[in-house]
């Protein structure tokens, strides 16, 4: 008995590592490639590599244009998480509230706005932010990304708050707090690891952001997904620099993936499969 | 109960505001614009064509092809993420040490930019440096997906199954814990075997969530630009322009902005069509379920 439930332990690691590996593997790949010279690279694959080659991250960051590339990215990407916050809060409270005439048809509108492709909507984006002058601003992009962000943290905040009691709120309310009150002293304390947990995923989910920013900001306002996209050129692309730029895009993932893992699941389900 | 309504709706309005203007407003402008002839180095300007648009998109065999080679995709790749990641779900349904840190490896994926997983696959398949075409010219492969059209096809499918299996696996599993237990003791009582406890309790159970996971990924799968923009670009030739792609061609490279926008509005209607149906079906088996 011992014997059979070693040999079932042994084979659980052997998939688990033979998984973990194929799923590390090509990420480890980018970072090998971000530590190496032009020279290194084409000397033929190999596996591992002692020295690093900081020029890779040093030129693009700070002798070309990808570090105001990086700025821009951060300040697009903090400034939409507070927006949709600030509204998702007023608008979650609302849905989880009150009995709201035709929620059932927002929940679906605001489905379909996730799902549809954002190709579909590039072009009808671009004239009108050329007549208004939002092209190339961060304020653009800002509320643009309101599109499908704003619905995400709706719903994924909607769960949160309708698990706190609503007796709180009605305690609250005798107690002779307004309605802004209540939300602002009992919900908003209560609810606040959901929140960070949302805007995390939503900062994520615009850093991550590429079609739109792509065709709506030209120097000024150009994100840092849209640099790295730019970087195969007809002349010849440093690989190692690209990959470098590539690490730093995935930084942010990186660092809030022990934040959001428990939740991402029923983030990118809208709620419907909670773990 | 009036103004509680009111108070609702005060509440909803920023919301509501903002996604009237970046939501409805250019939703109905590209349908405006799909009834125009309309590409910005015509002479012409905008000239008013009716339904024309459509009707030449109907018969339109580049687009009926990215049409189709979409659908591909999303049928090869969504049963490969789905047999794949149930399999692993149930395996990880076992309890051992060391489980939350290969969670954690799994979730990985789910989090990096689309565009950063282009520029990975870039890495790993370019001819020059890439390590896939290295081992598999040592089997005797010629491995280059500039060139050849299948290829590049199968590169994006296998890129697509690495990025999203795993989001189905820990779907599933978020599924398969969540369960009663009573079903399955009984099923242990009634002398049950593994298989059988699988096939008729395990996955009845589990089918809203498999369709609300296959709901996800359809619709992304459906509407995939990033990666595949950064990885081929939709070539060689046309293997890999899906539909997004086709409508990012159609309107930044030939600038044809009527059209396009006929293409952008048959992408939308479809996008509703599928989930208002997709729900649907999503609706009615979670009530089955509910009620057995």
């Amino acid at each position: 008995m011992r014997d059979k439930k070693k040999i079932k332990i042994t084979f659980i690691y052997l998939i688990c590592i033979l998984l973990a590996g194929a799923t590390l593997f090509p990420i480890y790949w980018m970072v090998i490639v971000s530590m190496r010279s032009k020279l290194e690279l084409f000397t033929g694959p190999k596996l591992y590599q002692t020295s690093i080659f900081v020029n890779n991250y040093y030129r693009p960051l700070f002798k070309d244009i990808y570090g105001k590339f990086l700025i821009n990215s951060l300040i697009i990407a903090t400034g939409n998480t507070g927006l949709v916050i600030f509204l998702a809060i007023f608008a979650t409270y609302a849905f989880s509230r009150f009995k709201i005439w035709g929620s059932e048809s927002l929940f679906f509108w605001t489905i379909t706005n996730r799902m549809a492709p954002p190709a579909a909507f590039i072009l009808p984006f671009f004239l009108i932010f050329t007549k208004i002058k939002l092209i190339d601003t961060h304020i653009g992009l800002i509320l643009l990304y309101c599109i499908f962000n704003l619905p995400f943290a709706i719903w994924l905040l909607k769960g949160m708050i309708d698990a706190i009691p609503k007796e709180l709120d009605e305690v609250a309310s005798i107690d002779g707090c307004s309605m802004l009150g209540t939300l602002w002293h009992i919900i908003l304390p209560v609810a606040k690891p959901g929140l960070a947990v949302t805007a995390m995923m939503t900062w994520i989910f615009s850093w991550n952001e590429y079609l739109f920013a792509s065709v709506l900001t030209s120097m000024n306002a150009r994100t840092i997904t849209t640099g790295l996209a730019e970087f195969v050129t007809v002349i010849g692309t440093n690989w190692g620099e690209m990959a470098a730029v590539s690490v730093v895009c995935l930084l942010p993932a990186v660092i809030f993936l022990g934040y959001i893992q428990r939740y991402i699941i029923t983030g990118l389900t809208f709620g419907a499969v909670k773990e | 109960m009036r103004t509680s309504q009111y108070k609702a709706w005060g509440l909803l309005a920023p919301t509501l505001v903002i996604l009237f203007f970046i939501g409805l407003v250019p939703f109905l402008y590209v349908i405006y614009l799909s009834l125009f002839k309309y590409n910005i180095w015509s002479v012409r300007g905008m000239v008013f064509a009716g339904v024309d648009n459509f009707r030449k998109l109907m018969f339109d065999s580049s687009f009926m092809h990215s049409l189709g080679i979409g659908l591909t995709f999303v049928v090869i790749t969504c049963s490969i993420e789905t047999l794949l990641g149930l399999v692993i779900a149930i395996f990880l349904t076992n309890e051992f040490v060391g489980k939350g840190v290969f969670r954690t490896i799994l979730t990985l994926p789910l989090a990096i930019a689309p565009i950063t997983i282009g520029s990975i696959w870039v890495l790993m398949t370019n001819p020059d440096i890439g390590p896939l075409p290295y081992i598999l010219h040592k089997f005797g492969i010629d491995y280059n997906i500039g060139v050849n059209a299948k290829q590049a096809f199968f590169t994006v499918v296998f890129m697509d199954i690495w990025h999203w299996t795993p989001f189905v696996t820990l779907t599933l599993l978020a599924g398969l814990t969540s369960f009663p237990k009573e079903p399955f003791e009984a099923a242990k009582v009634d002398g049950a075997n593994k298989w059988q406890t699988l096939r008729y309790i395990t996955l009845p159970l589990l089918t809203p969530v498999i369709l609300t996971m296959l709901f996800i990924r359809v619709m992304d799968t459906f509407r995939i630009f990033d990666e595949v923009w950064m990885l081929t670009g939709g070539g060689p030739g046309t293997a890999t322009r899906f539909v997004s792609i086709d409508v990012v061609r159609r309107v930044l490279v030939s600038t044809d902005y009527g059209y396009g926008s006929s293409m952008s509005v048959f992408l939308l209607y479809l996008t509703i069509v599928m989930c208002w149906l997709l729900l649907n079906i999503i609706s009615i088996t979670r009530k089955e379920v509910h009620e057995r």
